[in-house]
């Protein structure tokens, strides 16, 4: 057989003879009609993506057992990012669901949930790490088949210039962690159905960081995660009379703090 | 009469001192040194942070530590993680029955949020861990979620949590044992807007034992 790469001619032929080639986890450019963000994660993969006040983003987790780690930079100004410790002190509750608010360092409100067919999500354990990969699975870096969701958002993260520092504590979206009342942190890894929705509204200009790998206390023997469809549409900024908005005086307040920031 | 904020101490001290109510507080402790907190009047509010010596990227994570240990209290023999998952300190006696980690740190900026803007001039704990950090070059990427030392935050079965009266009292302590040469930064919380520290500040003491 000829060999057809061994000059640039057919080197360039070979490449181009790829393209169209459909895979489940890439992202489709240009995205569906009225979409502006369309992408399958894969298991054990990662995205990011600068977008801007109004987006809402639904995840998908389309195959009932994704675990999608999120962190949040203020798109002009990084070094404020989501404080998950604001965001469950200030509302006064531990858990997640539709209507609560993701809130910044610098008490303003990031993104709202504006739907939640799950209701399992965690604010308490954050990202896995090579050390616990290797130990779990037998390979922990970015370059095997089981990277942790700190590795991955190193490098999701050295794409804007930031680096270990602006790793900051994570919400994982999709597995749930309750907390017992000795202060246990119980993890509920489904099995879930197939197909539910998160869905997020971004309340200000920001650099959102996903990444798709198994829940740091999950205990199955195996590397179990599943990908995740992210789609994102444009949308206004939140009206002053929206229902989540207005819900509780907490939470107007972080409104208030956004708007007054985009007041220039 | 016995100093009770001393008794019981194993080595000798190398570092005692009173950090005054509202301030802030920066020391290393090297690997074998072993740090005592004293909440000298009772109820107040010690919110900790420690970075690797070394390497100041590397930094306690509340998150690895709940994790490891599948708990959101820290009691004794709670061991604390950084973000690379490796010990920093381990908690190695207390009579408080457990400490917060998920409470995160008072600041200028969620003070409003959580009690309205005539709060935003009053001094904080985010403002005093980066006076702190600030005078050895880190910043705001250097916050992250930190530990609150006799500081009480209970969850609810429906998921209410919230900073309610402490349970700790004069004289109780915490004594830790860096696993590694960390620096350790910490607020004496100024808080009055809440119970985590009686609504009034006050000191304690260090003590650092090699």
């Amino acid at each position: 057989m000829m060999k057809t790469t061994a000059d640039p001619y057919g080197a360039q032929a070979h490449a181009r003879a790829m393209a169209g080639t459909i895979v489940e986890t890439m992202p489709i450019l240009p995205p569906s009609d009225g979409l502006v963000w369309e992408e399958t994660v894969a298991a054990g993969g990662y995205t990011s993506r600068r977008i801007s006040r109004g987006t809402r983003i639904t995840l998908d987790d389309i195959y009932g057992d994704a675990c999608v780690s999120l962190l949040l930079f203020n798109a002009e100004c990084p070094v404020e990012r989501l404080n998950v410790a604001d965001t469950v002190k200030v509302q006064w509750n531990a858990y997640l669901g539709a209507g609560k608010l993701l809130l910044s360092d610098m008490g303003r409100v990031m993104m709202s949930l504006l739907s939640d067919e799950a209701g399992t999500h965690d604010c308490f354990c954050g990202a896995s790490n090579a050390a616990l990969h290797e130990r779990k699975y037998g390979l922990g870096g970015n370059y095997g088949p089981y990277p942790s969701a700190r590795d991955r958002f190193l490098i999701a993260l050295a794409k804007y210039g930031l680096g270990r520092k602006d790793v900051h504590p994570c919400i994982n979206l999709f597995k749930g962690v309750a907390i017992a009342d000795d202060g246990a942190a119980i993890l509920n890894a489904g099995p879930f159905a197939p197909g539910r929705t998160v869905m997020l509204r971004a309340e200000m200009d920001l650099i959102i960081v996903l990444a798709n790998t198994p829940h740091v206390l999950d205990k199955r023997a195996d590397y179990s995660v599943t990908p995740v469809k992210v789609t994102a549409m444009a949308g206004p900024v939140t009206a002053q009379d929206d229902p989540i908005r207005t819900a509780t005086p907490e939470g107007e307040r972080a409104y208030l703090n956004t708007e007054d920031y985009y007041r220039r | 009469m016995t100093d009770l904020a001393i008794a019981g101490l194993s080595g000798h001290i190398i570092h005692d001192e009173i950090v005054p109510a509202r301030a802030p507080w920066l020391h290393e402790v090297k690997a074998g040194q072993t740090l005592r907190i004293v909440d000298v009047e009772g109820n107040q509010a010690v919110d900790f942070l420690a970075y690797n010596a070394k390497d100041d990227a590397e930094r306690y994570s509340a998150q690895d530590t709940i994790a490891a240990q599948e708990n959101i209290y820290l009691k004794t023999g709670a061991v604390l993680l950084s973000n690379e998952g490796r010990p920093m300190m381990t908690i190695t006696a207390t009579n408080v029955a457990y400490h917060d980690t998920i409470g995160g740190a008072c600041s200028c900026e969620s003070n409003t949020l959580r009690y309205g803007h005539f709060t935003k001039h009053q001094h904080s704990c985010v403002d005093n861990f980066l006076d702190a950090n600030a005078r050895e070059g880190r910043n705001k990427r250097d916050m992250v979620s930190n530990i609150n030392f006799f500081m009480n935050v209970p969850v609810e079965a429906d998921g209410a949590l919230g900073i309610v009266d402490g349970i700790s009292a004069p004289g109780l302590m915490v004594e830790l044992r860096a696993e590694m040469d960390v620096t350790v930064v910490v607020s004496n919380c100024p808080q009055i807007n809440n119970p985590c520290n009686g609504f009034n500040p006050t000191s304690v003491r260090m003590i650092v034992t090699a």
